[in-house]
């Protein structure tokens, strides 16, 4: 066996390693063509899409995300203008029911003027009424009470109408005149 | 190449230390295998165990990648999760980083085949049983640097037409004045002629150079494995297992460093100014 094994060193050494023989070359190729013929053609094509669909899985998870987000800040701001409107809307009528109140307590103040004064006008014009029926009355009384009074002081009988007349209207006068005098 | 057909070991195993027989070191018969089926004199038709790892190789590739990415999910399973970090690793770590993000997605399918491919075939080095990276066999560097060396030079012509890819290729620059002619000389030597050669072979001399290493250490275990000797074979074995874990590193890395150098070959293809 080392007889054969000197043999095949010596043999070898006829042999430049560095000359490639040509049917293993053959084989190589076809090893490295099955090789790259899968790869190129199935399985990184099958690899690269599925790759592709995570990355767009990721990418699409970041868009929805951000949409989500843009979504609740429009709501947010249309709650927020919501919000405001309501407030003013609020103040308006908060405006509106003062400026209300207001009118609705001068009318009635007006209202309550006007009555008091009709009161006090109605008032004026009764008095006024029952001042005069208590002159007339005022005035009979004391003419008849003066002439029996001076009817029997003076111990004569005024019978005499004429006399009597003229005699009531001169102290009537009378009393007149210092009514103006002392008004 | 016609040598012993019962041969399945690197070497021979009734040799140790102090039997009288000298050290069977590992030479270029260790990377000459006999053919499994076929004749390798002459021009006839073979088969032997690099070409099995070859295809074996591509079958374990595909079949992992379709096991995880045939039925894929948006929300991936573990195995899934594993294959796209390893595609994502060379789509954005590699391709993208040279090449960009737009030019590059068209070169993305080669650059992650050549990648899984070549760490698979660089692999095979410390699997049992296999115990041989496919890669320290020069044809199997070169067909694929002469795939990438085809890619790049027909994508120059396509995109620059013939004077803008021979400027591309010689380097042109007008600046350069009375060296113009030298160095457009050492440039399309150096462009045309050099680089898919030192593509192939640095991959290639890296995993034989590491084989290598790893055979020596292994034999030397096992024909010191003798009187005084057992005591060196524990330091040799020590230093396969330290071999075998660098063999690892070494393994990603060149299949890493000859995609780089592929999608730096298709973006000085691509790019306007050379």
């Amino acid at each position: 066996m080392n007889h054969a094994l000197v043999q095949l060193a010596a043999e070898a050494e006829k042999e430049n390693p560095l000359i490639p023989p040509w049917p293993e070359l053959v084989i190589g190729l076809i090893a490295f063509v099955i090789v790259f013929g899968f790869l190129a053609k199935k399985l990184l094509p099958t690899i690269n899409k599925v790759l592709e669909e995570r990355r767009e899985a990721i990418e699409g998870g970041i868009e929805k995300a951000e949409a989500a987000q843009t979504e609740a800040q429009s709501v947010l701001e249309q709650y927020k203008a919501q919000l405001a409107e309501a407030r003013h809307e609020a103040a308006r009528l908060r405006q509106e029911a003062q400026e209300q109140g207001a009118t609705l307590i001068a009318e009635m103040r007006a209202e309550g003027q006007r009555q008091r004064e009709e009161i006090v006008a109605a008032g004026h014009a009764q008095i006024e009424a029952d001042r005069k029926a208590a002159s007339s009355a005022l005035r009979q009384d004391v003419g008849k009470l003066a002439t029996d009074l001076a009817g029997k002081l003076v111990g004569e009988s005024l019978e005499d109408h004429a006399r009597q007349s003229r005699v009531i209207d001169r102290f009537l006068d009378d009393l007149e005149e210092k009514a103006e005098a002392a008004r | 190449m016609s040598a012993d057909p019962t041969q399945t070991l690197a070497f021979d195993t009734s040799c140790h230390l102090f039997d009288g027989c000298g050290f069977p070191a590992p030479g270029l018969h260790s990377f000459m295998f006999e053919p499994l089926w076929g004749d390798a004199d002459g021009n006839g038709l073979y088969f032997n165990k690099p070409m099995l790892l070859a295809l074996l190789g591509s079958v374990i590739i595909v079949g992992f990648f379709w096991a995880a990415f045939a039925r894929p999910k948006v929300v991936p399973g573990k195995l899934q999760m594993i294959a796209e970090a390893g595609y994502d690793f060379v789509r954005r770590g590699i391709v993208y980083e040279t090449i960009g993000k737009k030019e590059g997605e068209k070169y993305v399918p080669l650059a992650v085949s050549l990648f899984f491919f070549i760490w698979m075939l660089n692999l095979w080095s410390i699997v049992p049983v296999a115990s041989f990276p496919v890669t320290s066999i020069i044809a199997y560097p070169a067909i694929l640097a002469a795939l990438v060396y085809v890619t790049w030079v027909s994508l120059t012509f396509k995109r620059h037409g013939f004077v803008g890819a021979f400027k591309n290729f010689t380097g042109y620059d007008k600046s350069l004045g009375a060296v113009l002619p030298l160095s457009m000389t050492i440039e399309l030597a150096s462009n045309l002629l050099v680089r898919p050669f030192t593509h192939a072979v640095r991959l290639f001399a890296n995993m034989f150079a590491g084989h290598t290493l790893l055979l020596l250490f292994t034999i030397a275990s096992w024909y010191m494995l003798n009187g005084i000797g057992i005591a060196y074979s524990a330091v040799s074995f020590v230093m396969v297992i330290v071999m075998t874990a660098f063999e690892l590193f070494i393994q990603a890395v060149q299949a890493y460093v000859f995609v780089l150098l592929t999608c730096t070959f298709i973006q000085g293809a691509l790019a306007e100014h050379h």
